[in-house]
């Protein structure tokens, strides 16, 4: 071995100035390229999928649109030809694509978010890492906020691709039963793209969060999926509709499926509450015992009937034209979230012993 | 100047004291061994120094007064953990550029020279490399960010025997040569006997001796340092024992 001689030394400068924060962006790729390339071949294979499903659909809806008189048999039969490749679709209410495309977000956010820092901890390496030059918080920050970004500009870039896909379903008025329940707003709204981008953020953010807490891969992706539906079921359930107060309105209400969400309906009867949703027994018996079963059993034939005894139907809704607002708003506070996670994850690689 | 210096230094995991009043200085320019029976709290204090834990009493400060983990020392101190980590699905190559990217300083052609000279192909996953491969590229990473303060946790306790030789040169060569100071932790004491300048001896989280090697083997009448250190700790055991 050849003797070295004494390399120079830094001057005993106590203030060093911060290694640059591009250096990180080499040493995240080739960290978690296999991660990435992971993601970038499901999101290509599930692009590739709704592009080889999407264009007919596409080319269905285009012709029927473009057919006049809209009433001839032959736009009939184009308009039979779109609803039938729209209902048959993996994407429709049969077939299993929606729920895959769910998934999305939790999957990447889980197994790309968890392991960052649950795989240093499990074996070992952030004794190497967290003793380097470049600072362990430094390093935690440059690695989170890249890795998000890029998932954040990937996944947007599929929330493009699943609204071009839907595309015709929404702008035509065509709704192929069931695909979009009763609104526009309850499905498919957290694929979007800016919601969908959004859920996969806070999904990595939650992972890297879980992965630092619990401090072993497997484990930590668990959690991250436990959270993530948690989450994912809570908004969708009870949070989304109260994003903006819902617009109330009364009379017989049905604003069809495309142009509203119906949150809830009730009566009222001299300006007091009655009875939420459908009528109950005892007063269909008081006042509509009498009406013929085959009008009760028309759209709201006991409404109708109510409606002449004094009450009122209310109806609250939010209308269509909140779906991009509504988007905003849930893309913010998961960005708002996002960010909260990454910070108390970081904080927690500053303070935490190992 | 001293490369660690402990006040009262304390750490505790739950209710038990991994470590407990310990003060020391370390001088530069010395091979210290630290020395002590498993769970003695060396990975303890290692861990400390380098900043990788946080004290739960008193201070630790390395390079001449600088808080441990911090960038000044950071930048300074070069540590290879037990079992030497790697990012085992990273090639050799891979190693080199993310250590290079990470550090202030790195020794790009001392790295591919020892590693060529070890007969260590750079395309090669860290992973598949050999236990002792592995530690020789830990330290061969450590050593090319050129610090003034190399720290070893357990270097050689997976090693086989001629691994640890070839190790434990490769460390003298850059103590003498390039004038690292070194700090290694070991419960091997053979290894140590050739090394160590200097000496400190832990048992049950707790300093029991530290000096230099000549003066603390006059003083306890010993000829070699296994004895010393062997008598020093069955001696404490069978107080403690006893009591």
């Amino acid at each position: 071995m050849t003797a070295r001689t004494v390399p120079a030394r830094p001057s005993a400068e106590d203030t060093l100035r911060p290694l640059p924060w591009r250096r990180m962006a080499g040493v995240t790729w080739r960290q978690h390229r296999i991660t990435l390339a992971g993601v970038a071949v499901l999101l290509g294979a599930l692009a590739v999928w709704l592009w080889v499903t999407g264009t007919p659909l596409h080319h269905a809806s285009a012709a029927a649109a473009a057919c006049h008189p809209a009433s001839s048999p032959a736009c009939q039969n184009l308009e039979a030809t779109f609803d039938a490749s729209a209902t048959s679709n993996v994407m429709s209410n049969k077939g299993p694509g929606g729920v895959l495309l769910q998934l999305v977000p939790a999957l990447i956010g889980a197994f790309a978010g968890a392991p960052v820092l649950a795989r240093e901890l499990e074996t070992g390496t952030f004794r190497y890492a967290w003793t380097q030059g470049f600072g362990r918080w430094r390093w935690a920050l440059a690695k989170l906020v890249l890795l998000g970004v890029v998932l954040a500009a990937a996944t947007a870039a599929f929330g493009c691709l699943v609204s071009w896909y839907f595309q015709p379903y929404s702008s035509t008025g065509h709704q192929a039963p069931g695909l979009f329940e009763n609104s526009p707003f309850a499905n498919l709204f957290g694929l979007r793209e800016v919601t969908f981008p959004a859920w996969t953020l806070a999904a990595f953010a939650i992972g890297a969060l879980a992965g630092m807490l619990i401090r072993r891969v497997v484990p930590a992706i668990v959690a991250t999926l436990a959270v993530y539906a948690g989450l994912a079921f809570a908004t969708a359930g009870f949070l989304r509709e109260h994003y903006l107060t819902p617009l109330a309105t009364t009379g017989t209400f049905n604003p069809g499926t495309s142009t509203a969400w119906v949150i809830g309906q009730w009566s009222a009867k001299d300006g007091r509450f009655a009875f939420a949703g459908n009528p109950p027994d005892s007063l269909i018996n008081q006042f509509c015992s009498s009406l013929p079963p085959e009008k009760a059993a028309g759209p709201d034939g006991f409404t109708q009937c109510l409606a002449q005894h004094g009450y009122v139907q209310w109806t609250s809704y939010q209308p269509a034209s909140r779906f991009w607002p509504f988007q905003w708003i849930e893309g913010g506070w998961l960005l708002v979230l996002s960010a909260l996670l990454i910070a108390v994850t970081i904080w927690l690689v500053r303070r935490r012993a190992a | 100047m001293n490369v660690v210096e402990a006040s009262g230094l304390g750490k505790r995991y739950g209710r038990t004291w991994a470590l407990r009043e310990c003060t020391l200085e370390i001088p530069a320019g010395r091979v210290a061994a630290l020395v002590g029976p498993n769970g003695a709290g060396k990975s303890t204090l290692l861990n400390l120094a380098v900043g990788l834990s946080v004290p739960s009493a008193g201070a630790v400060t390395v390079l001449g007064g600088r808080p441990a983990g911090s960038p000044a020392a950071l930048d300074g101190i070069a540590f290879v953990a037990q079992d030497t980590p790697l990012y085992k699905n990273l090639s050799v190559a891979d190693m080199i550029y993310v250590t290079r990217s990470l550090n202030r300083r790195f020794d790009q052609p001392y790295a591919r020279a020892r590693l060529d000279d070890l007969g260590i192909p750079l395309t090669r996953k860290a992973g598949k490399l050999s236990g002792g491969q592995q530690a020789q590229l830990a330290l061969t990473l450590a050593l090319a960010r050129r610090p003034r303060l190399l720290v070893l946790d357990e270097p050689v306790a997976m090693l086989d025997p001629v691994a640890r030789h070839d190790f434990m040169a490769t460390v003298l060569a850059a103590a003498s040569a390039d004038g690292v100071s070194v700090l290694l932790s070991s419960h091997v004491l053979t290894e140590l006997e050739r090394v160590a300048g200097y000496l400190i001896l832990l048992s049950r989280g707790q300093v029991r001796l530290a000096g230099e090697v000549g003066d603390l083997l006059a003083a306890h009448g010993q000829a070699s340092l296994e004895q010393l250190a062997l008598g020093y700790l069955r001696e404490t055991q069978t107080s403690e024992v006893t009591r």
